[in-house]
């Protein structure tokens, strides 16, 4: 692996804590702005919030995986937004096929994106291990290709839906959801936590953060890389299907090109994490579907048009390359 | 449709000419430089969308709209150059299938700009229909004219041959002029920081300069190509500039031989022989799937052998090993 170290004058290096002093700062000036404006209207505010947790929490698990993968094994997983697809796909058939319920579809869901990202681990990244990101990184955009239009031969490119009632609405407070974004959000404030939780305390989860931190010296410490690598794509296969019926949820509707438009998004949000960690990627995601979907709210400013959400990202991403490429929590090293 | 359709072939040589300029692009960021770009399309739809706005909405003459997209194309290489460029390569990919994916995003929802999902035809809202390919079909035209005199051109001239002789001769003669390029002290300082990007440094090069001169004449072939196949389809449309068109080129790259330039245009012809020919593959089993299946299977054939190819012979089917170290 080559590495290039940059000029100590490089910008901002290692000034982590003039980073939280500016996001604090715009936080702060948002929330004023928000109360002084005449137009706050605070039941969309919360409707947003919900929005932007379903799609935080979308952003965040499919996030931990691809950072996780990218730690361990310098993969820039481009077919990771199709791992996405292929969770909604197989949800689709154990919900609306088979006739079962969501629930049971998401674990079947997550089994599925399980088994195939450890099959693409085994058959396709372990043997050509060491091969420079580039040429892996053109190898998943293969696999990416291989995926959508698998599915769109298999399944048909028609749009599908799940087996959740489109027209029925339940209202929590202020807020009201369609069924399928109710289920979207319990999902995501249960199960981030608990990716969190296992991060931070198991013992998987440590030598997970140890590998990705530092590939060479969890080796020493005596880490089986081997054995921690399959479980970082098992990790990362579950999560992106979760994420995948999350997203399905949210949309309504779905087609084999699903995961196209989102994967930038979780590339924001790994370097937006510092690309490796995965505490940082869980943040970043929630922060960055947050901030997309409060970009819209009246109050601030008179709300940004929602078609503009993902230029919104485009504008984080280059800032933060421009900026802070070690992500906003990150510390400044060899990039 | 019989095999033998000259039409046909004539237009499928038309693209794999464009191709060829759209790989070349790739070749000076990719192969010469090291530089991972996955998203050139952005450039092409760029470029497009410049001056197809300029011609429909403000009636812009030709020549200039066109100068003016490519200068909006080069703009776009160091919007995505600047802030990755002196980072590690994955970052530049990042920033680069962010930056594609984005072109295209507001080209279908800046309906008022662009015309949406319509594309350039709905530039003008929906009740009239908006052109902007009145002077080159007026160039096209006086060729086809000129040819139909000659004795030898007459049975073959058409829109698509003339376009043929514009295209092949543009490609060849930036073939020329990049692997003049490529062989120059230029050259060599591209290659030097694309096998140790460190050691170039060392020796007191400006990598960072040489780079992003590298990703802007990439971003300017893009942009030209881009052009072409605007002017050569007659309409631009979101759709034209999918994320998998940056693969075709790489695909073309690889299945020429990454590191030699002159494999570029049988890369190109071999992936339209490839691309084109997959439509006359109507016989049992591919005749167990419809035609739009047959599209998707097509696709999925470029993923796979994107695949094979980077696992089994990342210096392309006639590259040559020693010349590409990448890492």
């Amino acid at each position: 692996m080559r590495t290039f170290a940059f000029p100590a004058e490089w910008p901002l290096a290692g000034k982590r804590r003039t980073t939280v002093g500016i996001v604090a700062a715009i936080v702060t000036l948002a929330l004023v702005a928000a109360v002084v404006s005449p137009r706050a209207d605070f039941a969309q505010f919360a409707q947003l919030v919900v929005n932007g947790v379903i799609t935080g929490s979308i952003l965040a698990l499919a996030g931990v995986g691809a950072t996780l993968i990218f730690g361990i094994q310098r993969i820039a997983n481009f077919a990771h937004g199709d791992f996405l697809t292929i969770g909604a796909y197989a949800a689709f058939v154990v919900n609306s096929l088979l006739g079962q319920n969501l629930a049971l579809a998401a674990v079947g869901a997550m089994a599925a994106v399980a088994l195939f990202a450890v099959v693409a681990h085994f058959v396709l990244f372990r043997p050509l291990r060491g091969r420079g990101t580039v040429a892996l990184a053109l190898i998943s955009v293969g696999l990416g290709l291989v995926i959508r239009n698998g599915i769109a031969i298999v399944a048909g490119s028609e749009i599908r839906r799940f087996q959740v009632s489109q027209s029925d609405v339940i209202e929590l407070g202020v807020v009201r959801l369609a069924p399928g974004q109710a289920v979207a959000i319990a999902v995501a404030v249960i199960v981030a936590p608990l990716v969190g939780l296992f991060l931070a305390r198991t013992r998987v989860g440590k030598r997970m953060r140890a590998v990705a931190d530092n590939r060479d010296l969890a080796a020493v410490a005596g880490i089986d890389i081997e054995r921690i690598a399959v479980y970082v794509w098992i990790l990362a296969g579950a999560l992106a299907g979760l994420a995948g019926v999350m997203l399905g949820l949210e949309q309504g509707t779905f087609d084999p090109n699903m995961g196209v438009g989102p994967l930038f998004l979780i590339f924001t949000a790994v370097v937006l994490g510092g690309i490796g960690s995965a505490y940082g990627a869980l943040f970043a995601g929630l922060a960055l579907g947050l901030a997309m979907e409060l970009s819209t709210w009246d109050g601030f400013f008179g709300g940004l048009d929602a078609k503009y959400k993902p230029v919104l990202a485009f504008v984080v991403l280059i800032l933060l390359l421009l900026y802070r490429p070690q992500g906003l929590l990150g510390r400044a090293r060899i990039l | 449709m019989d095999i033998f359709n000259v039409p046909f072939w004539t237009f499928v040589a038309v693209i794999a000419g464009i191709y060829t300029i759209f790989a070349l692009g790739l070749y000076v960021q990719y192969a010469l430089t090291g530089l991972p770009n996955f998203g050139h399309v952005a450039f092409a739809a760029l470029a497009a969308y410049t001056m197809a706005i300029l011609v429909i909405r403000f009636a812009s003459p030709m020549p200039l709209a066109a100068l003016a997209g490519l200068l909006v194309a080069v703009a776009f290489s160091f919007v995505l150059g600047i802030p990755t460029l002196r980072l590690r390569a994955d970052y530049l990919a990042i920033a680069t299938v962010a930056g594609g994916e984005i072109v295209r995003y507001l080209a279908l929802n800046l309906q008022g700009l662009t015309g949406g999902p319509l594309g350039s035809i709905g530039m003008l809202g929906p009740t009239k229909l908006a052109q902007y390919n009145g002077p080159w079909d007026a160039l096209i035209r006086r060729i086809v004219d000129a040819l139909k005199e000659s004795s030898i051109f007459a049975p073959v001239a058409s829109r698509d041959f003339a376009m043929l002789l514009i295209v092949w001769p543009l490609a060849l003669l930036l073939l020329l002029v990049f692997w003049l390029m490529a062989r120059s002290p230029w050259g060599r300082l591209m290659r030097a920081i694309r096998e140790d990007e460190a050691a170039a440094a060392a020796v007191g090069k400006n990598v960072f300069r040489a780079k992003m001169q590298a990703l802007a004449l990439g971003a300017l072939l893009g942009g030209l190509a881009g052009l072409l196949l605007a002017w050569q389809i007659g309409i631009v449309t979101p759709d034209d500039y999918q994320p998998t068109f940056t693969f075709y080129a790489y695909l073309i790259l690889i299945l020429g031989g990454t590191t030699r330039i002159w494999a570029i245009p049988f890369g190109a012809a071999l992936f339209g022989l490839l691309y084109s020919g997959t439509r006359f593959l109507n016989f049992f089993p591919l005749s167990l799937f419809d035609s739009g299946e047959r599209a998707y299977l097509r696709l999925l054939l470029v993923g796979l052998l994107l695949i094979v190819l980077m696992a089994v012979r990342p210096q392309g089917l006639l590259g040559n090993r020693r010349q590409l170290l990448l890492q």
